[in-house]
């Protein structure tokens, strides 16, 4: 036809984009990971990814399978719902390994100051000292049993008496 | 309390079979953990936030958030009359080590409120990004692919109430993940773990026995920013008005 | 923390969106807005500013082609921006790019050129020799049909490609006004009228950038500047200067009258630490100076002289303007904090990947573009290709 022929370099430049959309298509084959669409416009093999990261946190069931005295102590008196981490710091790698890997003996000055230093911005119930005031220069733990800290530092139950040994 | 050795040898076996059991599988894959029973929030009690700041220490410890950017934080709010627009607010690399005292009598009232990833079920971050790094779970968890990730930070931009930055080393977008590797174990999240005065509670909403139920009806709550219908999942107690 | 002011959410200390994101739609908008250039003549057959039809061209494609680089540099994994092909969210605005660049690149201004240019690139193939001849016969793509036939079809496809052009070209530029104006987060962007505006600017910067480009390179060549031509040039520049300028203030006063929970904060955020970029440069300098040189253009009888100093200040006043404009909106979304009760402030690096050399060198890139484009595709009339006495 009289218009195709002088038309054919239009053809040729379609022809292209033709070849560069099938190239395209090839590609996509072969980068696009294969649980993608999975569950939705995303690689599903990323929940399985993010689901496996390293706990550093054991959690406090984990920790009353073996300390279940000192669980019990606590859940008679304040520190009921402070979980042992909330103190103790991480804890996941000592319940891997419980001989080698030995939690560190825990400053009280510094460790109840943070809670429990008296400040008008925290809520009016909430129980708190001035440390300045409050047996300045005296360790928390010769009047109050960190684990129950309403009654003294009596029995085994204690920080100071050792820990788990 | 003292362990004797013998205890110790019966209970270590079992400690080391539940570790295993704590981390054990792929969580879609697992028989015990099925994506579509649950859809994941936060409940968050402002009257009894203390701003101590172990929830931000132990998300940074969980998670190995990078110094200078925060997964979650504590602000500390001083508002002193009825201007709710312009209230005083700190938080001192985060909350991180807590805040200054106040002394007694100090005028108007002060409070402590804990951000994080509201987990939004009309997420404005995932509907942003360009190639689907980006998404909301089955479960109600806001995820990011750091593998899928081009750092564009087109979610940052998106995000209404400033919690998703850059990781400076990976250079992906990050965030918040609602500690989906515990939360996906029976675990609760780091921060929920570390709070002292229960504060702050993991909760799912598709959990007929899950307590954040009957503290909604029982309970006016509020979300960060509603005007902006999000569909936050992070429920606050206790919030008021000029809280930002 | 130095450099924050009042409180901001810990993570905003940052700002993510560098000076590279400024120049980004920078860019575009040159690009768009010298396409637009072109099209008057194409499309509109305003026949004065023909002898910057080719040369709009030319120039838009030496923009397009620089354009991606400085979201490469800005990206963390600037590898991975092919998912963007592969696996485009259907949602979001950037997602559009990839695609919206490439058929502006390939369909609209080098289809465009080409079939502009295909008499000459067809007869240069045969004329010249070595590397350059190679090139030509390259883009000859095997055919050598000029017959008068074939370069009528060629212009009444080009007549479509550039009305087709024109839609693509507010896409292309759109779409970035897009991705801020449609983010609620961000009070300072949010806006319908963000896209509009986008494009407005971008127009008034690409027929500012054509006219000095037009200018200086005339000047440089010896030859006699059309002065129809600069005068008619100048005239849309000045019209569309005035819509674009009353969108701003439109959004300005908008603003002060509803005075929403973000008013004083970004109110207090242009007082200060956007003064001298806003105030001053966009708007007393960059917009309010060219309008009345232009208007004075308008109504008063200068000399060609006079016109032709007042066109180049105008149009250097202009490009500063709308780059200061784009300033504004990136850094300034970012200056403030979603709380609405403090500031930060940007640090831009000087020899950083996003710092200020980086932005420079992204800027100046075209300009070297453009020269290989001039010296491979020259637009002027008399280096148009002849015939040979026994061609066809």
């Amino acid at each position: 036809m009289n218009a195709f022929k002088d038309a054919g370099h239009l053809f040729r430049f379609l022809g292209l984009f033709v070849l560069a959309f099938l190239l395209f298509l090839v590609l996509r084959e072969f980068v696009v990971p294969k649980s993608f669409g999975q569950y939705g416009h995303y690689r599903g093999a990323a929940i399985g990814e993010i689901g496996s990261l390293a706990v550093r946190f054991a959690g406090h069931q984990a920790c009353e399978t073996c300390h279940s005295d000192i669980a019990d102590t606590k859940s008679k008196g304040k520190h009921e719902q402070v979980s042992c981490e909330a103190c103790h710091g991480a804890l996941g790698a000592h319940t891997e390994d419980p001989v080698n890997v030995v939690p560190v003996k825990l400053d009280t000055a510094v460790l109840c100051a943070r809670c429990h230093t008296a400040s008008a911005a925290k809520p009016q119930g909430f129980p708190q000292v001035d440390p300045a005031d409050h047996y300045a220069g005296v360790s928390c733990e010769t009047c109050h049993n960190p684990h129950n800290p309403m009654t003294p530092p009596d029995s085994g139950t204690s920080a100071a008496k050792g820990g788990a040994k | 309390m003292t362990v004797s050795r013998r205890h110790l040898l019966a209970l270590l076996p079992a400690a080391a079979v539940a570790w295993k059991y704590v981390l054990a599988g792929t969580p879609e894959e697992s028989p015990n953990y099925r994506m579509d029973g649950h859809w994941w929030g936060m409940l968050i009690d402002v009257t009894k936030c203390i701003g101590c700041g172990n929830c931000v220490r132990a998300c940074q410890t969980e998670n190995n958030v990078p110094d200078g950017f925060f997964r979650t934080w504590v602000e500390r709010y001083h508002t002193t009359d009825w201007h709710l627009e312009a209230p005083e607010v700190i938080s001192p690399d985060g909350g991180k080590d807590g805040f200054p005292s106040v002394k007694q009598g100090e005028e108007g009232k002060y409070f402590f409120v804990p951000k994080l990833c509201n987990h939004c079920a009309d997420s404005p971050c995932t509907q942003v990004c360009p190639v689907g790094a980006t998404f909301i779970a089955p479960d109600g968890v806001v995820l990011i692919d750091p593998k899928y990730c081009l750092g564009c930070a087109y979610c940052v931009q998106a995000c209404p109430y400033g919690c998703r930055y850059i990781h400076p080393q990976k250079k992906v977008a990050d965030k918040c993940t609602l500690c989906y590797h515990r939360i996906t174990k029976g675990l609760t999240t780091a921060c929920c773990e570390a709070c002292p005065t229960g504060a702050r509670q993991l909760a799912d909403l598709k959990d007929p026995k899950d307590p954040i139920h009957e503290f909604l009806k029982t309970h006016p709550v509020q979300v960060l920013k509603p005007q902006m219908a999000t569909g936050a999942k992070a429920f606050y107690n206790g919030l008021d008005g000029s809280v930002r | 923390m130095t450099g924050v002011e009042g409180y901001i959410y810990p993570n905003e200390v940052t700002l993510y969106w560098s000076v590279l994101i400024v120049l980004y739609p920078f860019i575009t908008g040159l690009v768009a807005g010298a396409f637009i250039l072109a099209s008057l003549e194409r499309v509109f057959r305003v026949e004065a500013v023909t002898p910057t039809y080719r040369l709009a061209l030319l120039t838009a494609l030496a923009f397009l082609l620089d354009a991606p680089l400085p979201l490469q540099l800005h990206l963390g994994h600037p590898e991975r921006s092919p998912e963007m092909y592969f696996t485009p969210h259907a949602t979001s605005a950037m997602a559009m790019f990839g695609y919206i660049y490439l058929w502006y690149l390939m369909a609209v201004l080098v289809f465009e050129i080409w079939l502009d240019y295909r008499r000459d690139i067809v007869l240069w193939s045969q004329q010249t020799t070595g590397i350059r001849r190679l090139i030509y016969k390259i883009m000859t793509l095997g055919s050598s049909n000029i017959s008068e036939r074939s370069l009528h079809i060629d212009d009444k496809v080009g007549w479509i490609v550039t009305l087709v052009g024109i839609p693509s070209a507010f896409l292309l530029h759109g779409y970035v006004g897009f991705i801020f104006g449609s983010l609620k987060s961000n009070p300072w962007w949010s806006s319908p009228l963000m896209p509009v505006v986008f494009i407005f600017s971008a127009m008034v910067s690409g027929i500012a950038a054509v006219l000095l480009i037009y200018m200086a390179l005339t000047k440089m060549r010896g030859q006699k500047i059309d002065i129809r031509c600069i005068d008619t040039v100048a005239m849309y520049m000045f019209y569309i200067f005035i819509i674009d300028f009353s969108l701003e203030m439109l959004d300005l006063v908008h603003r002060i009258y509803e005075a929403d929970e973000s008013f004083r904060s970004l109110d207090f955020m242009v007082h200060t630490r956007l003064f001298f970029s806003q105030i001053v440069l966009q708007i007393l300098i960059g917009t309010l100076i060219p309008l009345v040189l232009l208007f004075i253009v308008q109504v008063a009888h200068l000399s060609e002289v006079a016109r032709k100093r007042i066109y180049v200040l105008s149009g250097c006043l202009i490009l500063i303007s709308v780059f200061a404009m784009r300033w504004n909106v990136v850094i300034g979304g970012q200056l403030f904090s979603k709380s609405f009760l403090g500031y930060t402030t940007y640090k831009m690096g000087l020899v950083s990947k996003e710092g200020l050399l980086a932005a420079a060198g992204l800027t100046v890139l075209p300009l070297c573009f453009l020269w290989v484009l001039l010296k491979l595709l020259p637009p002027w009339p008399e280096k148009r290709a002849l015939q040979a006495p026994s061609g066809d």
